[in-house]
């Protein structure tokens, strides 16, 4: 675990020591702002739940961009032979990655904490649900960045991991739109794979173990596919 | 302290390296020589635990590289094939990156460095990030990537590429010194550089061993022959040829005159006895001034190319 946390501190530091960190952070902050905004005294409520609709659309092309260089990048150049023969075990790097990519989305949330606290003094904000909201974020975020740690982890090119990656979580927040098409026997499972359908239960405010279990086996999922692609490579 | 057996390594259906056995012994300086694609980088790779190997065995001391990979990855440094490093890091950064992985404390970790950045010549770009560096100076960090926990086993592959001279020079000084109390695996493709720096020599073509010896005993033991040079005063050709041919230990003489006063010689002889002495004495017998008399080592490119040619 203390490697985990080296490696962890690495790819964070070099999030800011490349221009990266500062466009994404930008044009999330960016995007959400005039999304959420744009409509926020149209609908004249004081609340968030447009914001919160709107992040796991903006997530599924943000958080790809985010995890799409920590495997490709290291694959590309070669330093995945280094740091592999230093003393670390896979499951070290790729937790150390994953962290590193999670506490970043954190980073790129915080800012946004300006928008309820706007929001409470024009009117009066109901604060659960912006709570539940937040650690719904971080959740949809650590799942997505799983799924774009593992889709990092398939190739050295770092645009196709990004392709792959928005594929994947776009995909899991899309689902539960097509229910209508499908046939009530299969309604209820890709209800239950659906990202977006998890995520909006949250960010009513209700906090739900089946919900949070499903963030933690999608995380789980893709950081376990991309440590069987890495043991592959060997 | 290393032992392989039945070493094996498929890419698909390629094999790069075919059963082989390696036998290092601790304190050894190994060079490892191949044309390229012999199968050189990819034995380290396995050695190293980057990659699994086929089939075969790895023991490094007494640790099983399956059981134990990170004893074996904490005991011993590693420097890849054109020393790949993060670009967007300072030198200072990842050394320290690098240390912290490697488990050393606090006070060791900053004296390490320090010691370090002046044993590898790069106190100089401490401060600069690693991809703004030259070829050279990368080569020189990844040096110290390697050192850093001042590991018993060390393994480089091709240290000295993309070297100037006089820095081929000094990295094969820190090799050298090194070598005195740790055990060394190197890789190249320059024989120079095996010749002035190994104890020991393993040859690989095509995935096979094809020669491991001492590099006195490899220079001996191919090919039945050597040269001895020699330039001789007040002798002519035609007396030198006579004096020379019928004797049964020379096979050959080459004469060259090169002024009226001055002769030079190439005398071949048999490997199997040291002829020195005799020449001298049938040189001393005449009134002939002996002026050069040296022993031609046998190149290690000849022993190299007829080894590697064979398969």
């Amino acid at each position: 675990m203390r490697q985990a946390i080296h490696i962890f501190k690495r790819e964070f530091n070099s999030y800011f020591l490349s221009p990266i960190a500062y466009i994404v952070i930008s044009i999330f902050l960016l995007v959400t702002g005039w999304f959420f905004f744009s409509t926020f005294f149209i609908n004249n409520q004081a609340g968030m739940r447009n914001f919160f609709n709107l992040l796991p659309y903006i997530f599924s092309f943000v958080v790809p961009a985010i995890t799409m260089r920590l495997f490709s990048e290291e694959l590309n150049v070669g330093t995945y032979e280094i740091l592999v023969t230093m003393p670390v075990t896979s499951v070290d790097v790729i937790l150390g990655k994953f962290m590193a990519a999670v506490i970043f989305i954190g980073v790129m949330l915080a800012p946004t904490l300006a928008y309820p606290a706007f929001i409470s003094m024009l009117g009066d904000l109901d604060w659960g649900p912006v709570l539940g909201g937040y650690i719904g974020a971080l959740l949809l975020g650590a799942a997505y960045s799983a799924i774009g740690v593992f889709a990092s982890s398939l190739t050295r090119n770092q645009i196709i991991a990004f392709i792959i990656g928005v594929v994947l979580c776009f995909g899991l927040t899309l689902i539960d739109q097509i229910l209508f098409f499908l046939p009530s026997l299969i309604v209820g499972f890709f209800q239950y794979i659906s990202a977006d359908y998890h995520f909006q239960n949250i960010s009513k405010g209700l906090i739900d173990s089946r919900d949070i279990l499903y963030f933690l086996s999608v995380s789980f999922a893709g950081l376990y596919g991309s440590d069987l692609v890495m043991q592959g490579k060997k | 302290m290393i032992h392989a057996e039945n070493l094996t390594k498929y890419y698909h259906d390629l094999c790069a390296v075919d059963h082989i056995n390696l036998d290092i012994k601790k304190g050894e300086i190994v060079g490892f020589l191949g044309p390229n694609g012999a199968g050189k980088t990819t034995t380290m790779r396995m050695l190293t635990g980057f990659f699994k190997p086929t089939s075969g065995s790895i023991h490094v001391k007494e640790y099983d590289i399956e059981e134990n990979p990170l004893e074996i990855k904490q005991l011993l440094g590693y420097l890849p094939e054109s020393a790949p490093l993060y670009h967007e890091m300072l030198t200072y950064d990842y050394l320290n990156y690098v240390a912290d992985i490697r488990q050393l404390d606090r006070k060791k970790k900053t004296a390490r460095i320090s010691e370090l950045a002046d044993l590898c010549g790069i106190r100089e770009v401490m401060h600069k990030p690693v991809g703004e560096l030259s070829k050279g100076y990368k080569q020189r960090v990844g040096l110290a990537h390697a050192m850093i926990n001042d590991p018993e086993l060390l393994v480089l592959d091709e240290p000295t590429s993309g070297l100037d001279p006089n820095q081929i020079v000094e990295i094969r000084d820190i090799i050298k010194n090194i070598g005195m109390e740790k055990t060394v695996l190197l890789s190249t493709h320059i024989l120079s550089e095996a010749e002035a720096t190994c104890d020991r020599v393993i040859i690989i073509d095509q995935g096979k061993i094809v020669a491991d010896a001492d590099i006195d005993a490899l220079k001996q033991s191919v090919g039945g022959e050597y040269i001895i040079n020699i330039t001789l005063k007040n002798a002519a050709i035609e007396e030198v040829e006579r004096e020379f041919k019928p004797v049964d230990w020379i096979t050959g003489i080459k004469t060259m005159d090169e002024d009226k006063t001055v002769l030079r010689a190439k005398v071949t002889c048999n490997a199997s006895r040291d002829i020195r002495e005799d020449l001298y004495k049938m040189i001393k017998n005449r009134d002939w001034i002996l002026l050069e008399f040296h022993q031609e080592a046998r190149s290690l490119e000849k022993i190299f190319m007829e080894l590697t040619r064979e398969n």
